[in-house]
């Protein structure tokens, strides 16, 4: 069996809202293994941001364990956490959230400016990598105003790249983009997950799903299903059955 | 984080806000060059009065009659009579803070050179008086003490009254005039002074010496003066404790009796007028002062604003690996950034501004370079000062709610 990336269980997530508790999360358990792509999948009100906070080391469990890549997250202080979110994840938003009047290049290298262990040449030699993956060598200089959405998107996954993360946690990543472009970047990902890059997911359009080879399900703070996709779709082949845009 | 990733960062930030960032710093470029054009103005104007008294003889210890009553009536200094020649020489014969030391006597008159004529102030001395006032001779000689002991008729003439008596510029040396109708024969030019601090002509005098002019002119015998010069500026103090000493014992006063005379040395005279300049400097300072303040409070509200307006930013960074105390450093260094090129920018405008001052006003100035370093200081303080509120607010941002936020 390969390396488990991810193992939490039991895990809860309460809010005090006033004098009322919120149950976000009531009790989650599952493991994500090495080179898996998995998509989180729930409509809003299912614990489904909350999860992806505790994923993304932004937020602690109330109860319950949470390890990535052999770490145990509990107990960690705000700057333990930030050091794993610096070394273990690559995060992708759905607004992109690239620096504005930034270049591209400059976009990618942020993660690593974070990293002393990384020199200068380095850094710049890992971004300009992570940007070739993403098919953007041409646009290193670009500031995200002078490219599209779907183009910003990949910065933004080069972004997450570069760190060499242990996961690619991504956050609605399709959801301010068409049909096409969102095709496209499913297509990139499914080549990055080729690659062996774990990636995961959170989306509530199943049709993105469809992409991935496992489904978790959530609804009411509880895990509804959990599946494996043996019928995975390519985004490269869905995208070229698109009807082509008038121009 | 490496310190030179941070610097890049803020100065990213910086550069990215052109305008605003020059706005900001505006008010501490006005501050600190306020401060420094201030000071110099004030070290200038404190320096020039130094100079002046200085040039009229920084170490001069005068002593006059004082406190002359007759009859319950206070007489003026000119009238007193309770100084004299004796009180001279028990000073000369004791003091041993002192280097020169004359006898003065004065008087006004009319100076007359065949049909020209021109009032003027003769001063009695003994030629000590020249190393006393600093002044050097144009030409000729002074009298000697042989001379005074005579009580010859000779004087020297300072340049107003060359110019006045003597119009059509021939030489005035070994010519005759007459003061108050006594002949006098003219030995030498006193060198040109000027007008002293006060706007008083130092070139309008006549001086003889002090037996001719007591004698001939005044026909009294007591002093109106004397007049001493310390053996150095620092000494001047003490040489008027020892004269007021040496004067109270000859004048035999007791305890509690008063000084019947004042013995005065240039260095009160000058730390009366330095107060004065140096209150008005203070004055000046404090409003500098207020505008640094402003400006460090422009700081403030332009590094709050801009940890507002990129919280998201803020967020991203966290959530990529950014440490609260890395977003922390991030904003410091951005306000110090700001403040430091702020305070060299004031530095030379500053400058600027002195220069401009002492050129075309023709107000004497003095950098100091304290001033520079002190203003330079307080807006680097300022800068961390009211850089730290916003960015330790940064820094405390919960990533989540950051990333979230619109």
């Amino acid at each position: 069996m390969s390396k488990e990336i991810i193992k939490i269980e039991d895990l809860k997530r309460d809010f005090v809202m006033g004098t009322e508790t919120v149950h976000a999360l009531r009790g989650i358990s599952f493991t994500i293994n090495e080179g898996e792509f998995v998509t989180i999948m729930g409509s809003s009100g299912s614990g489904k941001s909350t999860l992806l906070n505790i994923l993304g080391c932004l937020d602690q469990p109330t109860f319950g364990t949470y390890e990535i890549d052999g770490v145990k997250v509990k107990d960690l202080n705000r700057n333990e956490l930030a050091t794993i979110r610096n070394e273990k994840i690559g995060f992708i938003f759905q607004s992109y959230n690239l620096l504005a009047r930034t270049s591209a290049i400059e976009n990618v290298e942020l993660p690593l400016l974070y990293n002393s262990k990384v020199s200068t040449e380095e850094r710049r030699e890992r971004a300009i990598k992570a940007l070739e993956m993403v098919g953007l060598a041409e646009r290193l200089h670009h500031t995200p105003s002078q490219l599209s959405g779907g183009q910003q998107q990949r910065v933004a996954i080069a972004r997450s790249l570069v760190n060499n993360p242990v996961m690619i946690l991504a956050d609605e990543a399709t959801g301010n983009l068409d049909t096409r472009t969102s095709y496209e970047i499913m297509s990139l990902f499914q080549e990055l997950n080729k690659q062996g890059i774990t990636i995961t997911f959170v989306t509530h359009e199943p049709d993105i799903a469809t992409f991935s080879n496992r489904t978790i399900v959530l609804k009411d703070g509880h895990i509804m299903q959990d599946y494996n996709n043996y019928n995975v779709q390519s985004a490269a082949v869905q995208l070229a059955k698109l009807p082509k845009e008038p121009h | 984080m490496r310190l030179l990733n941070l610097l890049k960062i803020a100065f990213k930030a910086i550069v990215l806000n052109k305008m605003r960032t020059l706005l900001t710093m505006l008010g501490i470029i006005i501050g600190v060059a306020s401060v420094i054009a201030m000071l110099a103005i004030g070290e200038g104007s404190k320096e020039s009065i130094r100079a002046t008294i200085s040039s009229m003889g920084s170490n001069m210890i005068t002593i006059k009659p004082g406190a002359d009553v007759r009859g319950g009536v206070r007489r003026s200094a000119s009238e007193m009579e309770t100084l004299t020649f004796k009180d001279y020489e028990a000073i000369k014969a004791q003091t041993t803070l002192t280097s020169y030391i004359s006898p003065i006597v004065n008087g006004s008159g009319q100076v007359i050179n065949g049909s020209n004529n021109w009032p003027s102030t003769i001063f009695g001395v003994n030629p000590d008086y020249l190393n006393i006032k600093v002044v050097d001779l144009q030409s000729g000689s002074m009298f000697t003490n042989a001379e005074v002991q005579s009580a010859a008729k000779v004087a020297l003439i300072g340049q107003t009254v060359v110019d006045n008596v003597f119009p059509d510029g021939e030489s005035p040396v070994g010519k005759m005039i007459r003061f108050n109708n006594i002949p006098f024969k003219v030995i030498g030019v006193l060198e040109e002074k000027g007008e002293n601090t006060f706007g008083q002509d130092q070139d309008d005098v006549v001086v003889a010496p002090y037996t001719t002019v007591q004698k001939r002119i005044l026909a009294i015998d007591h002093l109106n003066e004397v007049m001493a010069s310390a053996i150095s500026e620092e000494d001047a103090p003490n040489a008027v404790l020892e004269i007021t000493e040496i004067l109270r014992t000859q004048h035999k006063l007791t305890d509690n009796e008063d000084d019947d005379f004042h013995v005065r040395s240039m260095e009160e005279l000058i730390s009366t007028f330095s107060s004065t300049s140096e209150m008005l400097t203070i004055l000046l300072v404090a409003v500098a002062s207020i505008s640094l303040l402003i400006g460090g409070i422009g700081i403030m509200n332009i590094m709050y604003v801009s940890v507002k307006e990129r919280t998201k930013e803020i967020g991203l960074r966290m959530a990529v690996g950014g440490k609260g105390s890395d977003i922390l450093m991030q904003f410091l260094i951005e306000a110090i950034l700001i403040s430091v090129t702020g305070g060299l920018l004031g530095v030379i405008l500053g400058l600027g501004a002195t220069v401009f001052i002492e050129k075309f006003l023709n107000w004497p100035t003095s950098v100091a370079l304290y001033s520079i370093i002190i203003s330079f200081a307080v807006c680097a303080v300022t800068g961390i000062f009211f850089g730290w509120y916003p960015a330790r607010k940064a820094s405390a941002l919960d990533p989540i709610t950051a990333l979230r936020y619109e």
